[in-house]
């Protein structure tokens, strides 16, 4: 019945939105930030551990849509073992892929991450996905408040 | 419902035959904003293409014509609700600004610190904010009557709030999250008995039930043209005479004074006291139209028809393993706000409009209802007059085909 949202709703995103990763509390995170996204109410913190710019762990919790809980907890297995610069380079890449401003977006370098490119077609979807991203950026730019999409 | 025109109704609305993501379109999404029939468009095109100018303005003939239109749709307003007279009918924006209206004029002018206005706890933002910030400027104090779980305001204790500083009720007349519809003739009389005067927000309750606010005799009665199948921009604050008549203006500016200098200014009478600078003028004639089309229909058919409509749906969904009805009041008017287990409203919404079918997801404007609930968002299917079995049918297959896709 829902055929047309294949490229949104793939496999990957049901498997991770039934069985997120890293989903606990991380008691010796060294950042910690809460994302909110006032449109819909999806709420999540972001656990991290930093040591020497390598992010050796990530972890949330939270609640939200399929596309959030899959983005958020895709993005902990992704950015583990990567530098703080590694990992902002790749929050510039899921942006661009998910606003669609370029074409030009290295999809292998993404990785796993390039199931979530569905959300392009689907506006009102875009910071449900990207929710997740702007949290880690601040965790990384290390800011203490709360990040809000709005 | 054999003797409803329901293919004919269906027929007056050209939007109903567009089709979505290439599946016809199963319009829900009524609650926000309802579709508009033919005469309503036809009657907005008719005003541009041959009677459109200024209204109250000129001597000319196309200002004359626009502006008996214009008041002639406030003569309609009348009817439809059954006012006293058009001096009681303002038009402004919409109910959100009716209630700001109100809050501002009456409140300001009427009520001193420590006074309590009485809000329930299924009010729309539109109907709590704007108390807020009157709260916020004079120091009154803002008092919330509790609902039960099934979404039905507790009397009892709604009326152990009207106390020695009450000064105002403000309360839905149907919650737009819920579906919720409040007992405003034991609201009102309680009120009353102590006399303190009523704001029924009719938003949600103009397209679905007959109005008369005489029968009623609420103090103030708002709500929005566009949910009455009218114009969007448009809206009407009902208020008694003599409160209107003991209200300073809104806003300042054309249309609504008598005479002007640097010195003094008088302002006009009612209702134009109220409706500073050039309205929705093709707008408001539209809403006119509007009425038209309901009243030829009928309210009380509309009603029972839709009332129908939510039986039948309330039955299907309570079929629906892990679907769950949010809002289970007794009297409850075309809304059926749910949650699936596991499944966020936003994939809810996403997913059945990949198939053509419009509902709301999310807080309604209503997050006091939400945290309630203890859930971030619901999903909300809201049925107007031209609904129809078939597209509930639509909808709950396309919710069971989710649930099990999502398995």
């Amino acid at each position: 019945m829902f055929e047309d949202l294949r490229d949104l709703y793939q496999e990957v995103i049901f498997d991770h939105n039934r069985n997120p990763r890293n989903f606990r509390v991380m008691e010796n995170a060294n950042r910690r930030v809460d994302g909110f996204n006032p449109l819909c109410g999806d709420k999540l913190t972001l656990f991290l551990k930093i040591e020497d710019h390598v992010i050796t762990d990530a972890s949330f919790q939270g609640s939200g849509c399929a596309i959030s809980t899959a983005s958020v907890s895709l993005m902990t297995e992704i950015i583990k073992g990567k530098t703080e610069e590694e990992a902002e380079t790749l929050f510039k890449q899921f942006h661009e892929m998910t606003t669609g401003k370029t074409e030009q977006v290295n999809l292998e370098a993404i990785g796993k991450l390039a199931v979530l490119a569905g959300v392009r077609e689907y506006p009102a979807r875009v910071k449900c996905a990207t929710l997740a991203w702007h949290t880690l950026d601040a965790a990384l730019k290390n800011q203490q408040e709360a990040i809000s999409t709005e | 419902m054999t003797t409803y025109p329901i293919d004919q109704i269906r027929a007056d609305f050209p939007i109903l035959g567009e089709t979505v993501r290439n599946k016809p379109l199963v319009y829900l999404d009524n609650a926000a904003s309802c579709q508009k029939p033919q005469t309503v468009i036809d009657s907005i095109v008719h005003v541009y293409s041959h009677e459109y100018a200024n209204i109250h303005r000129g001597v000319h003939t196309l200002s004359v014509k626009a502006t008996d239109r214009f008041e002639a749709a406030r003569e309609k307003v009348k009817e439809f609700i059954n006012a006293g007279s058009t001096k009681e009918i303002v038009f402004v924006r919409g109910a959100t600004e009716a209630i700001n209206l109100i809050a501002q004029s009456y409140g300001k002018s009427q009520l001193q610190a420590g006074d309590e206005i009485v809000i329930s706890a299924m009010e729309h933002h539109a109907n709590i904010v704007p108390w807020q910030m009157l709260c916020q400027q004079i120091g009154t104090v803002l008092k919330v009557a509790p609902m039960n779980q099934k979404g039905e305001l507790i009397f009892e204790e709604f009326e152990k709030l009207l106390g020695a500083n009450t000064r105002l009720v403000a309360i839905a007349h149907m919650s737009n999250a819920l579906g919720t519809i409040n007992p405003v003739e034991r609201i009102i009389a309680a009120a009353q008995a102590k006399n303190i005067p009523v704001l029924l927000d009719g938003a949600q309750a103009i397209p679905h039930m007959p109005v008369d606010v005489q029968a009623l005799g609420c103090d103030f009665y708002v709500f929005s043209g566009h949910k009455l199948y009218g114009p969007s921009g448009t809206g009407v604050l009902y208020g008694k005479q003599a409160l209107l008549e003991a209200m300073p203006p809104y806003q300042g500016g054309g249309d609504m004074i008598r005479t002007v200098s640097f010195e003094k200014t008088t302002y006009a009478g009612l209702p134009h006291k109220f409706e500073a600078g050039t309205p929705a003028i093709a707008e408001i004639i539209g809403l006119g139209a509007a009425i038209d089309y309901v009243t030829a229909v009928g309210m009380d058919k509309i009603a029972a028809y839709e009332a129908e409509l939510l039986a039948y749906a309330t039955e299907q969904a309570e079929q629906i393993k892990g679907m769950n009805i949010i809002g289970q009041a007794a009297e409850k008017g075309g809304i059926l706000s749910f949650t699936l287990d596991h499944i966020h409203p936003h994939d809810i919404g996403t997913m059945l409009d990949s198939v053509g079918i419009a509902v709301r997801a999310g807080h309604h404007c209503a997050m006091p209802v939400m945290d309630f609930y203890a859930v971030p968002a619901t999903a909300r299917a809201s049925f107007a007059m031209y609904n129809t079995r078939q597209e509930i049918d639509v909808l709950m297959q396309g919710i069971k085909s989710l649930i099990e896709v999502f398995g």
